[in-house]
């Protein structure tokens, strides 16, 4: 049997795959507000992500219906189709294709001012498996003009690596066969500061132990004299993670019906990466148009144990060239509209719906990671500066019923 | 050797753990408590239609914002506290 790693450094998702099913539990469990149980409602959303020579569209299927007064059930079917050419594939891999399916399901209770939520994810693909499991309390407290809400979560993952064999089929490598434990912890509180404003202060503590790396990406070393001047090899990743969020916002009703949203977000990790983020959202209703703007920007600096380009090999016992632990700052620009039809002659049952397009356009600059695939021309460690560049939108229906 | 990272989970887990147990029990148990401290609210129930607006709902439209959220976390090194949750507005 021939094995051979056939993504190689793909995983457009894989570095933050808890990560993505904290958000899924976000969306199964959003809006909790304390005391008001979601609406009933259904969307039906296209996504679309194209940018580094990956594509990774998909559908969404959300659904909220609330059972009596005082319980509400959510379910989610999401998917990724993923194409991937990107320069990390090009690199140490070849292109490839595959899907990922998510499937969720929540429930919250009302009891009170208090609202209990609980909520499982599994998510599916060919070489990693995640189950998640969430419970959360919510609380109105001072008059209902604060909300508190805590969290836990916990997931297991497996990890397992594709190869290619001998006769062309893609399996399990059956010598690869990882773990990866997930515990978080979080703490929102919702503060109405004046009869037009809101403020958000969240905070959220995430615990990874097991196997945190990338099977398929690689990091090179120096080897003057020797190809294009590098070697490939493995990368090795520490075995615990322990990362802390802040963010704060404050959302400001504007007198001619709009709103205004500003954010700033702290992050920091065992892994040395610190990150902040800056975003101002708008939102304008126009008869029955309701637009948004967005801007947000970006920065981190990298893990202490990147490196583009190692001097040497075993330079240091863990080694990672992941782009995403490397030192670079994004900014994004996006608008959306949406469109509120009138009641729908065919379908009395609907009280509301809307069809709704968003589109972000996102510019990374990346400070210390090179493209590697034009060593043979500028020579290793002197290539450019890597940017990437993507147009991300989604398509959706929804209504209200 | 200049790499780090290879601390301890469970021990930062379980303070937080402590502090946000003790911080629930405070929060849930203790809002009787309330009535009693000199601060009243400041907003009346009256006062806060603008919070019902859709304009201002802290999450919209939860199947795409957690979309991009999504994105920003899969090519971003950072994770958490996006307050994609949205949060209490007392509008009922």
């Amino acid at each position: 049997m021939q094995l051979t790693g056939i993504r190689g450094a793909h995983r457009w998702l894989r570095l933050s795959s808890f990560a993505r099913t904290l958000l899924a539990l976000c969306l199964i469990t959003a809006p909790v507000i304390g005391g008001v149980l979601p609406e009933d409602r259904a969307d039906a959303m296209w996504h679309s992500y194209s940018g580094g020579d990956i594509t990774v569209d998909g559908p969404s299927v959300l659904v909220r219906k609330k059972v009596g007064d005082n319980l509400s059930f959510t379910a989610n079917y999401y998917e990724d189709m993923i194409s991937s050419a990107s320069i990390d594939v090009k690199l140490s891999a070849s292109p490839y294709k595959e899907t990922r399916r998510q499937y969720s399901g929540g429930v919250e209770y009302l009891h009170g001012k208090s609202t209990y939520s609980a909520g499982y994810i599994y998510s599916n693909e060919p070489d990693y498996k995640a189950n998640t499991a969430f419970v959360s309390v919510s609380q109105d407290m001072f008059g209902d003009l604060t909300t508190v809400t805590l969290g836990y979560r916990q997931g297991w993952d497996q990890v397992f690596r594709d190869i290619k064999t001998s006769g062309g089929d893609i399996i399990n490598d059956p010598t690869f066969h990882e773990h990866a434990d997930h515990r978080g912890y979080s703490l929102e509180i919702s503060q109405i500061l004046t009869r037009n404003t809101i403020a958000n202060f969240n905070y959220e503590l995430l615990t990874d132990q097991g196997y945190l790396a990338n099977p398929y990406r690689k990091i090179r070393y120096l080897s003057p004299g020797e190809g294009n001047g590098y070697t490939l090899a493995d990368q090795v990743y520490p075995n615990t993670r322990t990362s802390h969020a802040a963010s704060v916002s404050v959302k400001h009703y504007l007198s001619w019906r709009a709103a205004v949203t500003g954010e700033y977000r702290y992050f920091q990790d065992t892994w040395g990466i610190r990150g902040h983020t800056l975003e101002a959202d708008y939102t304008q209703p126009w008869h029955q148009f309701t637009f948004d703007v967005l801007l947000r920007y970006y920065t981190q600096n990298e893990a202490d144990f990147y490196s583009d380009l190692f001097p040497r090999a075993d330079y240091q016992n863990f080694m990672a060239r992941d782009r995403e632990l490397a030192s670079f700052y994004d900014w994004t620009i996006g608008g959306g509209g949406a469109y509120q039809f009138r009641r729908l002659s065919w379908a009395p049952w609907v009280s509301k719906s809307s069809l709704n397009f968003h589109y972000q356009h996102l510019m990374i600059d990346y400070r210390n990671f090179r493209n590697a695939l034009l060593a043979p021309e500028y020579g290793a460690g002197n290539e450019p500066l890597y940017k990437l560049n993507a147009n991300v939108w989604t398509l959706f229906f929804s209504i209200w019923y | 050797m200049r790499t780090r990272g290879n601390g301890t989970v469970g021990g930062a887990g379980r303070r937080v753990a402590a502090g946000l147990t003790a911080l629930a029990v405070l929060a849930l148990g203790g809002c009787s408590a309330m009535p009693t401290l000199p601060l009243t609210p400041w907003v009346k129930p009256y006062e806060r239609e603008h919070f019902a607006d859709p304009v201002m709902a802290q999450n919209r439209d939860p199947v795409s914002s957690v979309y991009f959220e999504h994105v920003w976390e899969s090519r971003e090194g950072s994770r958490g506290a996006t307050g994609a949750v949205g949060g209490g507005c007392g509008c009922n």
